[in-house]
């Protein structure tokens, strides 16, 4: 038997029906938990500021000062300068950080650790659980913001978004939204795992992305935002400095772009695997 | 089945949390039955049980579980229930879904993990107040929520770490019914209390614990019979006490012979039991004496506690 059909035989004998019962049962119990908590209200500001400035903005606008074309370089500065650099970067260090840290301070880790779940699975699980938390806060602060933003236009922000570039353009920010927590989440939980307080490491993560466009390009490749910043829609014209944070300086395709944060927060999870594997209930010493 | 598959084996195992020592060169062979843990607080009870469930790692060793290796929670728990005393629970639950989500953990649908919750609540006696949030739980309901979330799933290994601290009377004979009925059902039930007189009155073995080291394990008489350095006691209660108690104290191996207040026994301390035993025949027949009683009266755990980890250390 060749070691490929090995593989693939290996691959079918695991419980993987198990697998998706347990992983099931994690996320119904964490998502309440994400959701609900008090302390995740911050995150809640977070995803949803942009929409009450632009709200604010909508009022204000009342006499049409603003065009569609504007507001559409606004709303594309809005996100990749505030969302994807900061509030989605900030919800996730929230959101991923707590789902084992979190545990451990409320001292209801041991509560999972005592089931009979493979601690990949429940790693898989509580991952699971930050994604759809994090992209459901920040998929529906940008869509909130985006219609927001055309519905002030009336009819020709409707024409805008139905007949124009609008639709291909929020699905584009809702992608890039689900990619970001995806690769931002990877990241945060792998650190919540591999240290006690993640914020500084987590403030060097930000400062790599923020800098890594002036290093040379195989180095930008480790960077989530360098694959995410490709992918929005809409160009913000920037000069100087600012050209750093919007300009790509050796793009990569659009899937290679797609695959590039998929790709690094699969290796990211491997690492986090390992570590989850190992780690002890030491409640004491927290 | 062969014997590793039917008992718990910790080989050479010792657990250091830095330079603080947990547990040091531990080796035993847990039988099937119910096994008291004893030892003062700080003695190493929990970090043994943390160690067999692998909620903490042995810094060496080598630990078994009915042939399951810790590092495996996914078989491990399919076989062991562990009721831990983190006093902690995830936020907002009710007692009904504490247990229930433990069971979709494991992967069963939602009819049967309601229907084992039930069961479990039933025995524990905790249905009335399953749907009420934990928080508001007294200790001993939190104390027993975590025992039925511990049996939920019928366990053949049940871990119980200070399972009777904070019940009532009526719920810790509860409790000790329960245990010893699992005992004897053929689990391994292993206990970790203070409460000496409960874990005498319930446990087939003992193991002693104290300042990480193994002091004594194995069924409580023989562990007193192996305490050389403190005679035997018994008690002999007999038709002519004066008469027993001069002719045993002219033996070599008795150290003392004093008669009970109300006039009717002896209590003897001897350092050869067995040869004690033989003597007492001999003395029916020879001098005559009726025996009505005869009982050892040091042969219990919260005796061999006192010989082996002393007084000092006794935290009832």
């Amino acid at each position: 038997m060749t070691r490929l059909a090995e593989l693939r035989k290996k691959f079918a004998e695991q419980p993987w029906e198990l697998w998706t019962r347990q992983v099931a049962a994690i996320l119904r119990m964490d998502l309440r938990k994400n959701f609900l908590s008090r302390r995740g209200i911050w995150i809640y500001l977070l995803a949803f500021a942009p929409f009450v400035v632009i709200t604010l903005h909508a009022i204000f606008d009342r006499a049409g000062a603003s065009s569609i074309h504007t507001d559409t370089e606004v709303l594309a500065g809005i996100f990749q300068f505030f969302y994807l650099r900061f509030g989605i970067f900030f919800g996730c260090l929230g959101i991923f950080t707590w789902l084992f840290r979190g545990e451990v301070i409320e001292k209801s880790l041991h509560y999972y650790f005592l089931a009979p779940v493979k601690r990949e699975v429940l790693l898989l699980g509580k991952f699971a659980g930050g994604v759809v938390t994090s992209v459901t806060l920040f998929g529906l602060g940008v869509f909130a913001s985006f219609a927001m933003m055309y519905g002030h236009f009336g009819p020709a922000g409707q024409y805008y978004v139905f007949n124009g570039p609008g639709m291909g353009q929020l699905g584009a920010y809702l992608g890039v939204t689900v990619l970001a927590c995806i690769g931002y989440g990877a990241v945060f939980l792998m650190l919540s795992l591999l240290l006690k307080n993640p914020i500084i490491p987590a403030l060097l993560v930000l400062g790599w992305e923020t800098f890594t466009p002036v290093l040379p390009s195989l180095v930008q490749r480790f960077s989530v935002t360098y694959y995410l910043k490709q992918l929005c829609p809409v160009s913000i014209p920037a000069d100087g400095l600012m050209a750093l944070f919007t300009v790509v300086s050796e793009p990569v395709s659009i899937a290679a772009a797609i695959l590039g944060p998929i790709v690094l927060a699969a290796f990211v999870l491997a690492l986090a695997c390992k570590l989850v594997r190992r780690l002890e209930i030491s409640y004491v010493a927290e | 089945m062969s014997a590793i598959e039917n008992r718990i084996i910790l080989e050479n195992v010792s657990k250091f949390y830095g330079e603080v020592l947990g547990v040091n060169r531990v080796n035993l062979s847990i039988p099937p039955g119910v096994t008291g843990l004893v030892g003062p607080n700080g003695s190493g009870k929990t970090t043994l049980m943390n160690l067999i469930t692998g909620l903490i790692r042995p810094t060496q060793g080598r630990i078994s579980v009915l042939g399951i290796s810790p590092d495996k929670p996914e078989e491990l728990f399919r076989r062991v229930g562990y009721c831990a005393q983190f006093d902690s629970f995830p936020k907002g639950v009710t007692g009904f879904s504490f247990v229930y989500n433990t069971l979709r953990l494991h992967g069963l649908d939602d009819r049967e993990s309601t229907r084992l919750t039930f069961e479990s609540l039933e025995r524990v006696s905790m249905t009335e107040a399953a749907n009420r949030k934990v928080a508001g739980y007294s200790k001993g309901m939190r104390q027993r929520i975590r025992l039925a979330q511990a049996i939920c799933h019928h366990p053949t290994v049940l871990i119980l770490d200070e399972p009777l601290n904070g019940l009532d009377p009526m719920a810790r004979a509860e409790s000790l019914e329960l245990f010893q009925a699992l005992g004897k059902q053929g689990l391994h039930v292993i206990i970790s209390s203070h409460i000496l007189h409960e874990v005498d009155k319930m446990s087939d073995q003992v193991i002693l614990v104290s300042s990480g080291y193994i002091v004594a394990e194995g069924q409580i008489h023989a562990v007193r019979t192996e305490v050389k350095e403190h005679p035997m006691q018994i008690l002999v209660r007999c038709s002519d006490p004066n008469l027993l108690a001069s002719r045993v104290f002219a033996q070599d191996h008795v150290v003392e012979a004093k008669l009970n207040d109300d006039g009717k026994g002896v209590l003897v301390r001897t350092r050869d039991a067995d040869a004690f035993y033989l003597l007492l025949n001999e003395l029916v027949v020879k001098d005559n004496i009726a025996m009505d009683t005869v009982a050892p009266a040091d042969d219990d755990v919260n005796s061999v506690y006192q010989y082996l980890i002393g007084a000092e250390n006794k935290t009832i």
